[in-house]
């Protein structure tokens, strides 16, 4: 197998009941890469991510990731292994603060055990201490450092976004799962996260699959891109091939009439 | 962060050891009503029982609606070791009076077969959500009731008969090193990965928090200080009956943690206090007390549904959040 390659579906299906939400996608990420999964409404494309985090059961086929199947493991378990996401519909702790949104992120690194925490052993602070600079470095990337005191709920939206960023990369990621991050976002908003998803994609050292809807938004930053509709890998290739495959056009705008 | 050695918790200490020291004053020089005195030890019961609760319902967002059952191993556990089995444990305590280590015993032994009992229960039912887990802890309680009911050991109806070994400084340290010990629980990562839970179990998960795991840790710690709770009743009372501990009694606490504040611990403590010290107040008109309850409970739902705290705590910030407990207690 690669050592190159971060994640690859081999026939990744899910029915619900009788509904094919996602049929036989293969698609695989190497290492490093940023790579866009776009679709029209309902064409599968949260699902896949929810297959991929372990929030639902592939009905067939199999998610390996770094080498190692997912299959039967929590979604906790998952992140654990170094995949995290965003949600599509902001899930925030959404009356706790910034910076505890962080926190909690990096919980599953947490240096000191409960009976310390019980008992505030020395273990106790020098753990909460290292907690409060690794949240306050993350949230000075996303410039939200001055909001950390903040409840998270009563951040405009962009920021939001910014926050559920943040808080997966506190989980420390391999591969991180962008669920559409630009959703909501004005124009300029928008072009401001796509420059900082590049950054952080350096910075991190991260392998990067997102999620958008709107198509022009995705060929500026991902290298490769996986059309999808309803439920099928329609055509997959460089933002090029892609904005001139037919498929894509009939997908996106309908068929032509002759 | 705090430091452990800040002038709040120096604060904090003294304002304690005050409170401690005036109470015990007064009661070992007969100056406190026997009335006063007995409630004052239900308070601590009641503290420890809301605080414990409130971890469960309030911090990791479960519903539990048995509590009382835990406190009911508590009280029957501790029984054993002080009432049952005192007779050959005492030879074997080296000291002048053996009562102070019989009732440690008894607390610790109360407290972890709580403690497990609440692992146990919590395992399968914790994959329960709202109120399908509420019915499954009533269920609990209930079951906990019928079998030290129909167990011959334990006094079956009648119940057990203990010595009052629990004085004040039982109650009262007792007390504030539970509440201590399940703030500092509170306030860590791992109350952090609880509270997690409650604002929005799925992101948790997907942000690596194991929540089985902490809805089960949540679970058993708040019934191990309920058992600690029942055994510091236990060896006040005289008496305990399987009926004490029925599902009322869960109400009540639940009553307590909800009129201060779900996801509050000094809330948790004003309400034990204000439930207690009401009940205590109407003893003499046994009629109008649940009405009076009632009223108060329904006011309190109209003008302060979040309750007398909401989620906030009690601070001063330089006073310390622990004050509520000795300002009201």
């Amino acid at each position: 197998m690669d050592a190159m390659e971060m994640l690859k579906t081999e026939k990744l299906s899910k029915a619900f009941g009788g509904l094919k939400a996602v049929a036989d996608v293969d698609i695989h990420l190497d290492k490093g890469e940023l790579v866009g999964l776009i679709g029209p409404n309902g064409a599968g494309k949260t699902t896949i991510f929810n297959l991929l985090t372990s929030v639902y059961e592939p009905s067939e086929g199999k998610i390996v990731f770094q080498d190692k199947s997912i299959a039967g493991l929590k979604p906790y378990q998952v992140t654990q292994r170094g995949m995290a996401r965003t949600f599509q519909n902001i899930r925030l702790f959404a009356d706790l603060t910034v910076s505890d949104n962080v926190k909690i992120a990096y919980h599953q690194h947490a240096s000191y055990g409960v009976f310390s925490a019980l008992l505030r052993l020395p273990g106790y602070y020098k753990g909460e201490r290292e907690f409060e600079q690794n949240a306050l470095e993350l949230l000075k990337i996303f410039k939200l450092d001055h909001k950390r005191n903040e409840i998270a709920k009563n951040l405009p939206y962009g920021e939001q976004r910014r926050l559920e960023i943040a808080r997966a990369l506190a989980a420390k990621p391999k591969l991180l799962l962008l669920d559409e991050p630009a959703a909501g976002m004005n124009p300029q908003e928008t072009k401001e996260l796509m420059e900082l998803i590049g950054w952080i994609r350096k910075e991190f050292d991260l392998t990067i699959l997102l999620i958008e809807h709107d198509m022009s938004l995705v060929m500026g930053v991902c290298e490769r891109i996986y059309v999808l509709d309803y439920g099928l890998v329609i055509a997959a290739g460089n933002p090029a091939e892609i904005k001139s495959n037919p498929k894509v056009i009939e997908a996106y705008l309908g068929e032509e009439v002759h | 962060m705090q430091k452990l050695f800040s002038f709040k918790n120096g604060i904090i200490l003294v304002a304690v050891l005050a409170f401690y020291a005036v109470i015990q004053f007064t009661i070992s020089q007969d100056i406190m009503p026997p009335f006063v005195t007995l409630n004052l030890m239900l308070i601590c019961v009641y503290v420890i029982m809301a605080v414990s609760l409130n971890l469960i319902n309030g911090f990791t967002g479960q519903f539990s609606i048995g509590h009382a059952g835990f406190m009911s191993v508590g009280a029957f556990m501790s029984a054993i070791i002080t009432a049952k089995l005192a007779p050959k444990i005492i030879p074997y305590i080296p000291l002048h009076d053996p009562k102070p280590v019989l009732l440690l015993l008894g607390l610790i032994f109360g407290a972890l077969v709580a403690g497990i009992a609440g692992f146990l229960i919590g395992l399968p039912t914790l994959r329960l959500r709202g109120d399908y887990l509420a019915i499954a802890t009533l269920g609990f309680g209930e079951i906990v009731r019928i079998v030290f009911l129909n167990s011959d050991y334990l006094g079956s109806a009648a119940g057990l008969t203990l010595p009052r070994i629990a004085t004040w400084p039982w109650f009262f340290f007792v007390t504030v090193i539970s509440v201590a010990l399940i703030h500092n629980f509170v306030r860590s990562t791992h109350g952090r990965a609880c509270i997690s839970v409650r604002e929005n179990e799925i992101a948790a998960e997907a942000m690596g928090v194991n929540t089985t795991r902490y809805k089960v840790l949540a679970f058993s710690i708040g019934a191990f200080f309920a058992g600690a709770a029942g055994a510091l009743y236990a060896n006040y009372m005289y008496i305990i009956q399987p009926s004490t501990f029925g599902f009322l009694k869960s109400f009540d606490i639940l009553v307590m943690v909800v009129l201060g504040g779900m996801g509050s611990i000094t809330g948790s403590v004003v309400g034990a206090v204000v439930m207690t010290s009401i009940s205590a107040l109407l003893a003499d008109y046994p009629q109008w007390r649940l009405v009076i309850t009632a009223i108060l409970l329904v006011a309190m739902m109209l003008f302060r549904p979040k309750g007398l705290l909401g989620n906030k705590e009690f601070s001063l910030n330089f006073l310390g959040r622990k004050d509520g407990r000795n300002g009201d207690a």
